[in-house]
């Protein structure tokens, strides 16, 4: 199995976004730039919306699972690479977490419309290349590759 | 890209150069030069967010005035629906109608019978076909236009339905011309609650011609008809619209037309533009249908209506009970999709794009990030442009210079 680590050959232009955690307010923000950015190159509609996709539901899951964490996007010629990290609290079953509606979202989470257990299913969905690890007190890495 | 004929004016010299506008443009298309506001084609979706603003009235909207009635032998009005919703009760909207006839129109159309139409065809259309859901409605072409430019992956999802002002305008033009008038001396006019609507007719989507010839502006009619409508006196019948037709004025009408039960109806350009990136990431599949309006309270919002939004809204409201909800469409326009539906592809209208090539194009950005942390960041709009990430690309598209920053240029050097 492939393990996490950022693969720095190619790359043509880095993004850093660093989430609070707990921060609702801004939740969607980072994605959302990453968005706008995007755009701007000449990436096809539906690759876009699979990035959008990935990036979002990574960026809420920090906001609300995790003790704070950062988003890298790597640009490439043929591909775009999401690193996703976190200082903890980290995963206990990553299968578990895997599975389409397991969710542990707070009240205050499934009030502001989140905890439908779909963000890390779907976050698979759209990548080509999907790796998740975590360990238990020190945080949660995500890689996601889209490839154009 | 082929030109792109635009209803949304500046007009020069009631222009001071303030930064009203710039900041309220929901596409980046306005620039400020040499102290006159100025407005990126390609970027304009036709909002008239600007001309709302403008407190100089700098900017309007290009139009038609009564006068062309002259070039055509047979003229129809086609009022918009809206219109219902701009006169006070005591004129009942039949007279209005034949007021329209006063002025010079030979026909007057309900705009408004044609949408209840449209609903029962779009109904039908919705439950019989497959989709992708939520279906967006075309009702409101700068919803539709800021999907080309900005969100090309919900293009799917457009229901390509005609606008009821060009289903009404395509069944006029086919009787007459079966009456015996050739093309040329019909004269089909819309009064035209926005800019937008302007537009689609010059520049339509979907089609490759409008079946309308010209647009008023119901500003305009609006004070010529309240100039003779208490002379009016042989009142024919014209008004034939149910509730269902009218509410298509106001937010959500025409959802309700379609008896759909799973939508959302959302007003105001920046809430719509909320709820697209909202679909753009799939967040609402579970809907069947969006309608969205770029005027707060929908087409009764339009910046070229005469009443204030609320007390139109609540006419349009009343009026739709009036003339029932529940009352039957009479269906005389063939519901066949010829009738109906756009035939041509709605493109994707990528503005946004750096450079058509993609390693241009990267180059491009990481200039843009350069600039972008070299400028002060607080967006005050002196240089002309909305905010300094939007200077920064101007820099790099070449149509704006580092020095246009007032704050970096009256920095002490060293
Ligand atoms: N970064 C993280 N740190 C710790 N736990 C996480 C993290 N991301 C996800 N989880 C755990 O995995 C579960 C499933 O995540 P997933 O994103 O699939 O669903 P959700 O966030 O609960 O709901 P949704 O994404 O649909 O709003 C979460 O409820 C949480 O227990
Ligand atoms: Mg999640």
């Amino acid at each position: 199995m492939n393990t996490y680590m950022k693969n720095e050959s190619n790359v043509a232009m880095k993004l850093h976004y660093d989430i609070s955690k707990d921060d609702f307010s801004r939740a969607g923000e980072a994605s959302s730039k990453i968005k706008n950015m995007l755009r701007q190159l000449a990436i096809e509609a539906n690759i876009l919306r699979r990035i959008a996709i990935a990036t979002y539901e990574a960026e809420i899951n920090l906001v609300i699972h995790s003790l704070g964490g950062t988003i890298d996007v790597y640009i490439k010629p043929d591909c775009i690479e999401i690193y996703v990290e976190d200082v903890g609290p980290g995963i206990e079953n990553i299968e578990l977490a895997m599975t389409k509606g397991f969710s542990t979202a707070t009240a205050v989470a499934r009030e502001m419309g989140f905890g439908a257990g779909m963000g890390l299913p779907n976050m698979e969905k759209v990548s080509d290349e999907f790796i998740i690890e975590s360990t238990i007190g020190v945080g949660t890495q995500i890689k996601m590759v889209v490839t154009y | 890209m082929r030109e792109y004929w635009h209803s949304v004016v500046l007009e020069k010299d009631y222009c001071n150069g303030c930064t009203h506008c710039l900041d309220r443009c929901p596409t980046q298309a306005i620039r400020i030069i040499d102290g006159k506001a100025r407005i990126i084609q390609d970027r304009c979706i036709d909002c008239g967010e600007c001309l709302r603003v403008c407190p100089y009235h700098a900017k309007g909207a290009l139009v038609s005035s009564i006068d062309t009635l002259n070039n055509y032998k047979y003229t129809v009005a086609l009022p918009s629906i809206s219109f219902y919703g701009q006169f006070s009760e005591e004129y009942d909207t039949n007279k209005v109608y034949n007021a329209l006839l006063k002025l010079g129109f030979d026909e007057v159309y309900d705009t408004a019978h044609a949408a209840e139409i449209l609903a029962v065809y779009e109904k039908a259309m919705v439950e019989k076909e497959h989709y992708n859901k939520p279906l967006i409605s075309t009702y409101c072409p700068v919803i539709t236009r800021l999907i080309q430019i900005k969100y090309p992956a919900l293009i799917d999802h457009i229901i390509k339905l005609e606008a009821p002002m060009e289903i009404a305008a395509r069944h006029v033009r086919k009787r007459l011309i079966q009456e015996g008038y050739t093309s040329d001396e019909i004269g089909i006019i819309y009064i035209s609650p926005c800019p937008a609507k302007i537009t689609s007719i010059k520049n339509p989507i979907g089609i490759d011609k409008s079946s309308i010839d010209e647009a008023v502006s119901t500003e305009e009619i609006y004070y010529k008809v309240m100039k003779i409508i208490d002379k009016v006196t042989d009142i024919k019948p014209i008004q034939c619209s149910t509730g269902k037709g009218i509410g298509w004025a106001r937010v959500g009408g025409q959802s309700y037309a379609m008896e759909i039960d799973d939508y959302i109806a959302v007003d105001g350009i920046d809430e719509v533009i909320k709820v697209l990136e909202s679909m753009e990431i799939g967040k609402l599949n579970s809907l069947d249908f969006f309608e969205g309006y770029a005027c707060v309270n929908g087409c009764v919002g339009g910046p070229l209506n005469v009443e204030n939004t609320f007390i139109g809204k609540n006419r349009v409201r009343k009026l739709t009970k009036k003339y029932g909800m529940d009352e039957p469409v009479t269906i005389d326009i063939e519901l066949i999709p010829e009738n109906m539906e756009w035939d041509t592809p709605i493109k994707p209208m990528p503005i946004f794009k750096l450079d058509t090539d993609f390693k241009r194009a990267l180059e491009k950005m990481a200039k843009i990030e350069e600039y972008t942390q070299i400028l002060p960041g607080i967006n005050c709009g002196a240089c002309g442009a909305p905010n300094c990430r939007v200077l920064a690309e101007d820099i790099v598209s070449g149509n704006a210079k580092l020095e246009d920053c007032v704050l970096l240029k009256n920095q002490p050097k060293g």
